[in-house]
């Protein structure tokens, strides 16, 4: 392993790591003022042109605001609640394939951080311990709204996580790969595998929303039934890593959809800008057409957010165990079939 | 047992059909719904930059009137101050001197006179209350503050400016 290797991978995790970060930032913006423009309103318009400086201003009243400690909470994993589901959060990213490999002063770069053969296993493992920010949060509160929204959040979680998983198998019996750097290389142009899988994409879209707490599935955290949820002890900047967390997963998640379903970085027509703009820029574009898909899907989360009303708990568990899951298994008997009927003949 | 009026309805709530357990087709509507709001026009109006159009009756801040001849032509006789509801008007009055003559219309006038913006209802009884035309409530909204003596208003805020002035 060569310095120059250490370097550019060094840099490449701090670009990742900043555009998440600055991706969750407006995101929280990009809510409310989707928010707002779904309701007939304005949404911030104070800081700055259009409000553009109040995620700013928010991280800056997150900092200043006074840090409270329970003293009947457990401390240690009081602090390490948040820092985990950020951690959790933002390590989702390194498997990623931002884009094809990029020319960069005659030595190629591979956007992706690590092309892991087991990518997708690795996706679903962190998106598993995303929970237990949660779960040891809620705990360590010593509250009961705390505690009865972690066991929620656990419980979402193990629910959906299995549909999850069954909804990616009919999509690996295509791939034949756990690789997302392979998966995303075989939807050259526009052979997404939306096209193959919309079952499959429809039941992780729903179990994606399910894994980032987002509405409709916003159970551990509703206002009418748990107060602030497992954050409800939270204040200053750890509030703000819980709720920024929630924000990169929903990046996370978006980009796993792009990159599974919808082709990633490949577009219609990649071919013809590659040979015409070569091998620097051509991934480059191909990059930003993947943040296009990204942000069309934080969009999608946030327009979903603001129309569906929260499940009641037992409707929660009935979609998920009775609905996405035979539906799921259907899907994969389905596509086994077609598989072996191509196969054969 | 029949209802006799006949205006009874008997609601019944049908099992879901397999369309609506199905959620989609609801949800599909539904975001269509909001969707379309977002091109609709927002109802916000940005305050302090811009103002609403307010109605021809909109009662806002008071103002004490000058006649033609630009005299302030409150009497001071306190019909305000008694018939507000909410006690937010107090006013001294003085004798006016010779040389006040192109100051007041008449011989007594209110050498101080307040109005106490956080008591004040806006219900517009001290307009109908005087007998000088000489207080109405046509100004803008009565603007925000941070300390509670600075919305005790007095004759600096309330009186018109003088007619040059306001040319």
């Amino acid at each position: 392993m060569d310095s120059a290797f250490v370097i550019e991978k060094f840099i490449l995790v701090a670009v990742i790591f900043g555009i998440s970060l600055v991706i969750a930032m407006y995101s929280t913006y990009a809510e409310r003022k989707v928010a707002a423009y779904l309701q007939d309103r304005l949404g911030p318009d104070r800081a700055g042109p259009f409000g553009i400086l109040q995620p700013l201003a928010d991280g800056i009243k997150m900092f200043m605001k006074e840090e409270i400690i329970p003293t009947s909470s457990n401390r240690f994993l009081f602090i390490a609640g948040p820092g985990l589901a950020l951690l959790c959060a933002c390590i989702g990213t390194a498997v990623i394939p931002w884009g094809s490999p990029v020319l960069i002063a005659g030595k190629t770069i591979p956007l992706q951080v690590s092309d892991i053969n087991v990518g997708v296993l690795y996706i679903f493992g962190v998106v598993s311990l995303g929970v237990y920010g949660v779960m040891i949060g809620g705990w360590a509160s010593n509250n009961k709204y705390s505690l009865l929204s972690a066991i929620r959040a656990a419980s979402q979680n193990i629910s959906y996580e299995i549909a999850m998983g069954l909804s990616i198998i009919a999509l690996l019996l295509m791939t034949n790969t756990l690789s997302l750097k392979e998966i995303v290389g075989q939807q050259h142009g526009l052979n997404w595998n939306v096209w193959y899988q919309p079952l499959g994409f429809l039941i992780f879209m729903v179990c994606s929303f399910a894994e980032t707490n987002r509405a409709p599935f916003d159970l551990p955290e509703c206002e009418t039934e748990l107060i602030g949820g497992y954050h409800t002890e939270y204040s200053s900047m750890k509030l703000g890593f819980y709720l920024f967390a929630e924000y990169i997963n929903m990046f996370v998640s978006s980009a796993v959809m792009a990159a599974l379903y919808w082709g990633g970085y490949n577009y219609p027509g990649m071919d013809y800008v590659a040979a015409h703009l070569g091998p620097t820029w051509a991934p480059l574009i191909g990059t930003a057409v993947f943040f296009g898909k990204i942000v069309m899907f934080i969009f999608f989360f946030m327009w979903v957010r603001w129309t569906i009303p929260r499940f009641r708990y037992d409707q929660l568990m009935n979609l998920g165990w009775k609905g996405l899951i035979p539906l799921a298994i259907a899907n994969i008997i389905i596509t086994g079939v077609v598989i072996a009927i191509i196969e054969k003949f | 047992m029949e209802s006799l009026s006949n205006k009874k309805k008997v609601l019944e709530q049908k099992p879901l059909s397999f369309m609506e357990r199905m959620y989609l087709p609801a949800i599909a509507k539904g975001m269509g719904i909001t969707i379309s709001h977002l091109f609709k026009k927002e109802a916000t109006v940005r305050y302090p930059e811009v103002e609403r159009e307010f109605s021809t009756n909109f009662r806002g801040m008071h103002s004490l009137k000058r006649d033609e001849n630009g005299k302030e032509r409150c009497t001071a006789c306190g019909l305000c101050a008694l018939s507000c509801p909410a006690e937010a008007i107090t006013m001294i009055a003085a004798e006016r001197k010779p040389e006040e003559k192109h100051l007041y219309r008449e011989e007594k006038y209110a050498a101080t006179y307040e109005i106490n913006m956080l008591r004040c209802i806006f219900c517009g009884l001290c307009e109908e209350a005087c007998p000088k035309e000489a207080i109405y409530l046509d100004g803008p909204i009565v603007p925000a503050d941070y300390l509670r003596k600075d919305f005790i208003y007095g004759k600096d805020k309330l009186v018109e400016a003088p007619l040059e002035m306001k040319k």
